[in-house]
C-alpha cells in the first residue's frame, strides 16, 4: 500500500504498539490484559507495518520466520508446564518464586512463561498468515 | 523382572552409537546383552519347574486398574528362553549378514526394540500390558519388514502385515476387555482361573470370535495366511527371527495362554482344528510349490503354526504335549533353516533352489547346520523333531475326528519331510552350478547361530528327560491350566505312532522323488489362482474408491455450498430446543435511559443493515468491523474488560485479513448473487438471527449457577497470585485447556500456509526474502 502518512507513521505506531502489547502481557494477571490480548495487539503491530513496508521489510523485522516464532511460543508453553513436574506436581501446575530481596515481586513464575508462550503463538500465527497473504498480492 | 524386560529396549536405544563406535564389533556387543538375559531367564528354569511362579506388579494407570504386572510360568519362560536365546544369535548373524550396511544401526535399534516388545508380550500379566506389547510388535515388525524402504515391494509387504495383525490387534483389544468385564479382573493370572464362569456367559462367543481374530491374523492362520511370504521382503534375519520362533508365534502363544479360560469347548475345538488343519495342508503344498528358498521356509512355517492351532484345538494332555514339543522343536530348526537359507543367499548369491547345488565343499558349517535342522524338520530320530512328530500323532489320535485329523498330519507332515530335504540338502548335495558368487563361507557370525540351533535341536532330542522336565512339563502345565504327567520318549515300541512316523516318511521320500514334476504341476494349476492375498488388494482399492466417491459427492469444493450446510446445520440445531421447549420467561432488562445505549444500537443496526444491503464486498467488511465495534462496546457496558480488548483487536485484524484475502481471491468486487438467492440466504440469516436472540433471552430466565465464580474469584488470588480471574483461569487453573487451543491455532497457520500453496510457505522463511 503506498500511502505516504501510512509510511512515515508505520515506525513510530509499530514500536509503541509493540511495547504497548508486551505492557499488556505482562500486566495481565492483575488487571485487564495477558497473553492473548497482547499478542493479538502485537500482531496488528507488525500487520500495519507490512501495509506500509510490504511482507519482506516484516520478515527481516522479525528475524525468524513467523511460523517458527509460533512453534517456539508453544514449545515455551509447553517446557513451563513440565517445570512442574520436577517438584512433583501435575503437569501445567503453576510454579513461583519468591525472591528474599523483595517477597512481593510476583513474576517469576511458570505461569508468565506460559503467558508469554501464548502471546509468541498468537503472534506468530496471525502474522504467518497476513505475511502469507501479503506475499501474494 | 522388568529389568529384564527393559534391557532390551535400553539396548536397542544405544544400537545406533554402539555400532558407530564398535564397528565390526558391535553386533557381538549387543549380542551380549540377550545372552545374559537368557543365563538370566534358564536360572529360573529349576524354580519354574518345581512349581513356582513367579510375579512382578506397579501401578501403572491405576485409577483404571491397569497395571503393569509380569507373570512368569512354564508356558511364557519357555517362549521367554526362545526370544532371548535366537535373538541373540541374531543380532550377531545380523550384524554379519549386513556388513558395511549403511542402517545397519537402525536395523539393529528395531530388532532390539522388536525383542524387547516380544519379551513384554509373553511375560504380561495384566491384558492392557499384553495388549500394548502386542501392538508393539506389529508397529515394530512393520519397521523391519518395511526396512529397504526404497523398494515398493518391501513397502507393500510391511503395510499389508501392519494392516493384516493391527486390525487383528482391534479385534483381541475388545475381547480381552469383554474378558475381563466378565471375569472381573484385568490380570490373566486371575482371569484364566475364571474359565467356567467365562465359558457360560452370553458373550462367549463374541469374546472367542474377537481373540481368534487376534490369534490368527498374527499367526497367519488362513485366510490370513497371505502376508507372511509377502513379508519374506525383509532382510533374511528377520525372517529368521520374527517368522520361525517369535512374532507369528504370538498368536500361537495367545491360544495356549487363553486355553484354561476360553479352551474346551466345542466351538473352540471345531474352529481351531478346521482352520488349524487347513492351514496346515495349504501351507505345506504352497511350500512344494515354491523354488525360492526362504519362500519356501516361509510356507512351511505357515503349515507349522496351522499344526500348533490345530493341536491346541484338539486340546487333550497328549495334544498339548504335541503342541509344547512342537514348538520348541520349530523353533530351533525353522531358526536355523532361515539363517542357512540366507548364508547360502550370501555366499553364493541366490536363493532359488534350481540354481543350487554341491556348496557342500564351499560351505561346510553352514551344510552340517543345515542338514541337522532339516533331519529335525524331516522328524526323524535322534532329533527333537522326532519326539515331537510322535506327540504330534499321539495327540491327533486321542482327540475328536481322531483318522480325519490324523490322516492331514500325516500328509501334511510328508510334505514337510519333502520340503525339509529339499531345503537343507538339495543346495549342497549333487554336482556344482555355477552361482553368481563363487560360493564361501561368512564370518562366525553367519554359521554360529544355525549351528548351535541346530546342535540343540540334537541335544534335545538326546536329552530328552531334561527338555521333558525343565521346558516341556511346566509348558504343558500352563497350557493346561493344572500339572499334567509328561513322559517323552526316543523309543516308544512299535505302536501307532512309530507306524504313522513310518509312514510319513515313506510318502514324504515318494513326493522327494517327484519332487521336480510335482512343483511344476503345482506352479502350473496354481499360478493364476485367485488367492486372499489379490483379495487384500481388491479389498483396500474397494476403499480407496469408496472414499473418492464420498468424498467426491461431499466435497464438492464450491466454498458457498459449505457454508450454506454449514448454516442450515445451525439453524436446525437451534430451532429444534426452541421448537421442542418453547420460549422461557425472560428476565432481562436493557438500560434504555443513556443516550450512549442508544448510539450503540444504532451503531449495531446501522453495521447490520449496510451489510445486508451493500453490492461492494469490502463496504461489506468494513462494516462487519463496525458491528464488531458496536458489539465490543456493549461488553463494555456490563463490565468485562478483557472481552472490550479482545474483541476490538479481532475486529481489526479480521477486517486486514478479510481485505487480503478480497485483494487476492479472484471474485468479482461485488455481490453477484441473483434476486431468488439472495432471498434464501436472507432467510436463513434472520432464522438463524432470530433463534439465537430467543434462546439468549431464554437463557436469562434462568437463575445463573455462581458457584464456579465463586469459587474462582475466591482462589483466584490466594492459590494463583492473581487479581484477573479472566486470565488466572486461562493460564493457571485452565491452562491445559489453553495450551490445547494455542497448539490449535499454531496447526490452524500452518494449515493456512498450506493453502496458500507452496510458494508462500517458501516465501514465510526469510533466506528467501529479497
Amino acid at each position: 500500500m503506498n500511502s505516504i502518512i501510512l509510511r512515515t507513521a508505520s515506525p513510530f505506531l509499530v514500536g509503541l504498539t509493540v511495547l504497548f502489547s508486551i505492557y499488556v502481557l505482562l500486566r495481565g494477571h492483575n488487571e485487564p490484559g495477558g497473553g492473548f490480548i497482547g499478542g493479538l495487539i502485537g500482531a496488528s503491530a507488525f500487520a500495519t507495518y507490512t501495509l506500509a513496508e510490504g511482507a519482506a521489510a516484516t520478515r527481516r523485522a522479525l528475524v525468524l520466520s513467523p511460523i517458527a516464532l509460533a512453534g517456539i511460543g508453544l514449545l515455551i508453553a509447553g517446557a513451563s508446564g513440565l517445570a512442574s513436574l520436577l517438584f512433583g506436581d501435575a503437569f501445567l501446575t503453576g510454579q513461583w518464586w519468591f525472591p528474599a530481596f523483595n517477597p512481593e515481586l510476583k513474576y517469576l513464575s511458570t505461569v508468565v512463561l506460559f503467558d508469554i508462550g501464548v502471546y509468541l503463538v498468537v503472534v506468530g500465527a496471525i502474522l504467518a498468515i497476513i505475511i502469507g497473504l501479503e506475499d501474494e498480492t | 523382572m522388568l529389568a529384564a524386560v527393559l534391557t532390551p529396549f535400553v539396548l536397542a536405544l544405544a544400537a545406533p552409537a554402539v555400532r558407530r563406535w564398535a564397528g565390526p564389533a558391535a553386533g557381538w556387543l549387543l549380542a551380549a546383552g540377550p545372552a545374559a538375559l537368557t543365563l538370566y531367564f534358564a536360572t529360573l528354569l529349576g524354580p519354574v519347574a518345581a512349581g513356582e511362579a513367579l510375579s512382578f506388579s506397579t501401578p501403572w494407570v491405576p485409577g483404571s486398574g491397569v497395571m503393569l504386572s509380569f507373570y512368569i510360568d512354564g508356558l511364557s519362560l519357555l517362549f521367554a528362553l526362545l526370544i532371548c536365546g535366537i535373538g541373540s544369535f541374531i543380532v550377531a548373524y545380523a550384524a554379519a549378514y549386513l556388513h558395511g550396511h549403511a542402517d545397519l544401526g537402525r536395523f539393529l535399534l528395531f530388532i532390539l526394540l522388536f525383542m524387547g516388545s516380544m519379551l513384554g508380550l509373553v511375560l504380561a500379566d495384566n491384558v492392557i500390558t499384553l495388549f500394548v506389547f502386542w501392538e508393539l510388535t506389529s508397529i515394530t515388525s512393520f519397521l523391519l519388514i518395511g526396512f529397504n524402504h526404497r523398494e515398493a515391494r518391501s513397502r507393500r509387504a510391511a503395510v499389508q502385515a501392519l494392516v493384516v495383525t493391527g486390525g487383528g490387534g482391534l479385534a483381541l483389544l475388545a475381547g480381552l476387555l469383554l474378558m475381563a468385564q466378565v471375569g472381573g479382573s484385568l490380570e490373566l493370572s486371575v482371569l484364566l482361573t475364571q474359565g467356567e464362569l467365562l465359558r457360560a456367559h452370553p458373550a462367549y462367543a463374541a469374546m472367542l470370535t474377537l481373540v481368534l481374530l487376534g490369534a490368527f491374523t498374527k499367526s497367519a492362520q488362513l485366510p490370513f495366511h497371505f502376508w507372511l511370504p509377502n513379508a519374506m521382503e525383509a532382510p533374511t534375519p528377520v525372517s529368521a527371527y520374527l517368522h520361525s520362533a517369535t512374532m507369528v508365534k504370538a498368536g500361537v502363544y495367545l491360544l495356549a495362554r487363553m486355553n484354561p479360560g476360553l479352551g474346551g469347548t466345542e466351538a473352540w475345538q471345531t474352529t481351531l482344528v478346521i482352520f488349524g488343519g487347513l492351514t496346515f495342508l495349504v501351507g505345506a503344498v504352497l511350500a512344494l510349490r515354491n523354488t525360492d528358498l526362504k519362500l519356501m521356509l516361509a510356507q512351511t512355517t505357515v503349515a507349522s503354526l496351522g499344526l500348533l492351532v490345530l493341536l491346541i484345538g484338539v486340546g487333550t494332555e497328549l495334544a498339548l504335549q504335541g503342541a509344547m514339543a512342537y514348538l520348541l522343536a520349530h523353533a530351533l530348526f525353522k531358526g536355523a533353516l532361515f539363517m542357512v537359507a540366507g548364508s547360502i543367499d550370501h555366499g553364493s548369491g541366490t536363493r532359488e533352489l534350481t540354481a543350487l547345488g554341491g556348496l557342500r565343499r564351499a560351505m561346510p558349517l553352514t551344510f552340517a547346520a543345515g542338514a541337522l535342522a532339516a533331519v529335525s524338520m524331516a522328524g526323524l530320530p535322534p532329533l527333537f523333531g522326532f519326539i515331537a512328530k510322535e506327540f504330534v500323532y499321539k495327540g491327533t489320535l486321542d482327540g475328536p475326528a481322531a483318522l480325519a485329523v490324523t490322516a492331514c498330519a500325516v500328509i501334511g507332515n510328508a510334505l514337510m519331510f519333502a520340503v525339509a530335504c529339499l531345503v537343507g540338502f538339495k543346495p549342497f548335495l549333487g554336482a556344482r552350478t555355477a552361482t553368481p558368487h563363487a560360493p564361501h563361507e561368512g564370518g562366525p557370525g553367519l554359521w554360529l547361530g544355525p549351528l548351535v540351533l541346530a546342535t540343540l535341536g540334537l541335544l534335545t532330542g538326546l536329552l530328552f528327560n531334561a527338555t521333558e522336565r525343565l521346558l516341556i512339563a511346566p509348558a504343558v502345565a500352563a497350557v493346561a491350566g493344572a500339572p499334567v504327567p509328561v513322559d517323552l520318549y526316543l523309543w516308544g515300541g512299535f505302536k501307532a505312532p512309530l507306524w504313522l512316523s513310518l509312514a510319513t516318511v515313506a510318502l514324504g521320500a515318494l513326493l522327494l522323488w517327484r519332487a521336480r514334476p510335482l512343483q511344476a504341476a503345482l506352479a502350473r494349476r496354481l499360478g493364476r489362482l485367485w488367492g486372499p492375498d489379490q483379495g487384500y488388494d481388491q479389498f483396500l482399492d474397494g476403499l480407496m474408491g469408496f472414499a473418492r466417491a464420498v468424498s467426491a459427492r461431499v466435497q464438492t469444493g464450491s466454498l458457498r455450498r459449505y457454508l450454506l450446510l454449514g448454516f442450515a446445520v445451525l439453524a436446525l440445531a437451534l430451532v429444534s430446543p426452541l421448537l421442542r421447549h418453547g420460549l422461557g420467561a425472560a428476565s432481562f432488562a436493557m438500560p434504555m435511559g443513556d443516550l450512549y445505549v442508544w448510539g450503540v444500537a444504532l451503531l449495531t443496526v446501522a453495521g447490520g443493515l449496510a451489510i445486508a444491503f451493500t453490492q461492494s464486498r469490502l463496504v461489506a467488511i468494513l462494516a462487519m468491523g463496525v458491528l464488531g465495534l458496536a458489539v465490543a462496546f456493549v461488553f463494555l457496558m456490563f463490565g468485562a474488560p478483557d472481552l472490550v480488548f479482545t474483541q476490538l483487536m479481532v475486529e481489526t485484524l479480521s477486517v486486514v485479513i478479510l481485505a487480503l484475502i478480497i485483494a487476492r481471491v479472484p471474485v468479482s468486487e461485488n455481490d453477484t448473487r441473483g434476486w431468488g438467492r439472495a432471498v434464501g440466504d436472507a432467510t436463513l440469516a434472520i432464522v438463524i438471527g432470530a433463534s439465537i436472540t430467543l434462546i439468549l433471552l431464554a437463557v436469562t430466565g434462568v437463575p445463573l449457577d455462581m458457584s464456579l465464580s465463586e469459587y474462582f474469584a475466591a482462589k483466584s488470588y490466594t492459590e494463583a497470585y492473581g487479581r484477573n480471574i479472566v486470565n488466572v483461569i486461562l493460564v493457571d487453573f485452565r491452562a491445559l485447556d489453553t495450551f490445547g487451543e494455542i497448539a490449535v491455532v499454531l496447526i490452524a497457520a500452518v494449515a493456512v500456509l498450506g493453502l496458500l500453496g507452496p510458494r508462500a510457505e517458501d516465501k514465510a522463511a526469510p533466506e528467501s526474502s529479497s
